[in-house]
């Protein structure tokens, strides 16, 4: 299994051409093309406030662009796209299964089938044992594993997520990079990342676009030359580092 | 509330019994003006039948009226919520609830409702209704955008994301503005009832024009255990319905 084909059955293809977003005054988002593979893991970084949310947003739908165009393909599936955002925004009333039900159940799933696929979901983020408790009993990172679990639960084909591990701390998030990555290999699905975090573009990323500070323009657009499977050992790696360093020096780039 | 908890409030309502008694006693202050608490317990004693033949009323009266505006005002501010244009268009005439003078408008009330408790159900009512509304529509506006994003993405319908996540999600302001709410429609029942004639408001009107202080006394304090039980309750409502939200709720 090469990098390449890895959820390009079940991915989709992403087009954005020439998209243009203005906030009253402000051009958040300037004359931006991208192309995303079906099936690829790709990384946006930017300083904050750049406007790389807005562009997600953009992606998700939740924000329409004022000028230019956004593709996917294929589009025939409804409800194929899954947005975790920077915390985990749980409804605090319903238990740990029931939330991470939530999607099926907007959708019309019945309850049975939305509970057992729901169960089956927080198994693969490690939370089978903690079904029935409540948002308000659980750790950061176990409230974030539960929004991605909400996420996964209506096998989505395009996974968007908003800077979702920031909050936490350093060794949660390790873990929670490793399991991110692994969940991707199994699924097969595009995912699309914005992260002011250089390590963790670098560690979870096929491709990384760093963006200008202003516009959203492309600085830096690069396939990273980094193994497949990916474990903690990979940070201290000499490939890692060179990947970070392209990847800061970028950033730093004045623009 | 556990025992442990109650003590500390119960220490200033001793000191200030004891000290009044002694004021009173060691005439600082005029009996007929502050009658001695032991003279408003006595009284509380001998005419218990009639006070709480009285508080009975009221308690009906408050309860009444506090459960109509809890009903109608979480329903009229769902209504409010549906669009911009319908919180202009109505939300002024929701906060004339708060600002009508209830003292005024009482004899009003007498006149579309009667002498008795239809009379004292609504003062109740008006008086309680606005907090309700006030703390439900700021709930129900407030809800999470994030949230309401994520309804969105999976193509909730207004209906849909009204009842299970606005709603909901309300649900700490909704109970907010039911205790206001509480304290306030025992308010509104004592004064529909200076004007109604019946329960402690009419007992004290009575008591007041024999200079029966002691009297009055004893009635406002009825009234205001009546106030505290109805906030206790919807503590406990509260504390019942959030208990999963907080950690702190839980122990």
């Amino acid at each position: 299994m090469t990098e390449a084909s890895i959820g390009a059955d079940r991915g989709v293809a992403l087009r954005l051409a020439n998209v243009r977003r203005t906030f009253k005054e402000l051009v958040v988002i300037d004359d931006l093309t991208l192309d995303v593979a079906a099936g690829e893991f790709l990384a946006i970084l930017g300083p904050s406030g750049c406007g790389k949310s807005t562009l997600l947003r953009v992606i998700a739908r939740l924000n329409l662009p004022d000028h230019g165009t956004l593709d996917v393909v294929p589009s025939n599936t409804k409800f194929q796209t899954a947005y975790v955002f920077q915390e985990a925004h749980l409804l605090p009333w319903l238990t740990v299964l029931e939330n991470a039900a939530l999607p099926l159940e907007l959708t019309g799933v019945s309850q049975p089938e939305r509970l057992k696929r729901a169960s089956r979901v927080l198994a693969e983020v490690g939370l089978s044992e903690a079904e029935s408790r409540y948002p308000s009993q659980l750790s950061g990172g176990m409230r974030m594993r539960v929004s991605l679990a909400r996420a996964l639960v209506t096998e989505p084909r395009l996974l968007l997520l908003d800077e979702p591990l920031a909050a936490l701390d350093e060794i949660t998030r390790f873990r929670l990079d490793v399991r991110l990555r692994d969940l991707w290999i199994e699924r097969g699905m595009t995912v699309v990342f914005v992260t002011h975090s250089i390590t963790e573009a670098a560690f979870l990323a096929n491709r990384a676009v760093v963006l200008t500070r202003r516009g959203c323009r492309i600085k830096l657009d690069r396939s990273l030359a980094l193994p497949t499977v990916r474990d903690n050992e990979l940070r201290v790696s000499a490939a890692f580092a060179d990947e970070m360093k392209r990847l800061l020096g970028a950033m730093e780039e004045e623009g | 509330m556990n025992i442990r908890k109650a003590i500390p409030a119960a220490i200033p309502f001793v000191v200030v019994t004891l000290s009044l008694e002694w004021l009173v006693r060691a005439g600082w202050i005029k009996a007929f003006l502050v009658p001695p608490p032991s003279a408003v317990f006595q009284t509380m004693w001998r005419d218990w039948p009639e006070l709480f033949a009285a508080l009975a009323k009221t308690s009906t009266g408050a309860i009444l009226g506090f459960v109509l505006s809890a009903i109608a005002g979480i329903a009229f501010a769902i209504f409010l919520s549906s669009s911009r244009a319908i919180q202009e268009a109505f939300y002024p005439y929701a906060v004339f609830f708060q600002t009508v003078p209830i003292i005024a408008i009482a004899p009003l009330l007498v006149i579309w409702f009667g002498y008795g408790m239809r009379t004292v159900v609504a003062a109740a009512f008006i008086v309680s209704i606005f907090p309700v509304i006030a703390n439900t529509l700021d709930g129900i506006l407030s809800t999470d955008p994030a949230l309401r994003d994520l309804f969105r993405l999976y193509g909730a319908s207004p209906a849909t994301t009204l009842w299970k996540l606005r709603v909901p999600a309300a649900l700490p302001q909704i109970l907010t503005g039911l205790r206001i709410a509480g304290g306030l429609a025992v308010i509104g029942a004592i004064v529909g009832e200076f004007i109604g004639g019946q329960g402690l408001g009419s007992v004290i009107d009575i008591a007041r024009t024999q200079q029966r202080t002691d009297k009055v006394f004893a009635a406002v304090l009825l009234a205001s255990v009546l106030g505290l039980v109805l906030f206790g309750l919807i503590n406990i409502l509260s504390r019942l319905v959030l208990r999963n939200w907080h950690v702190s709720e839980q122990n």
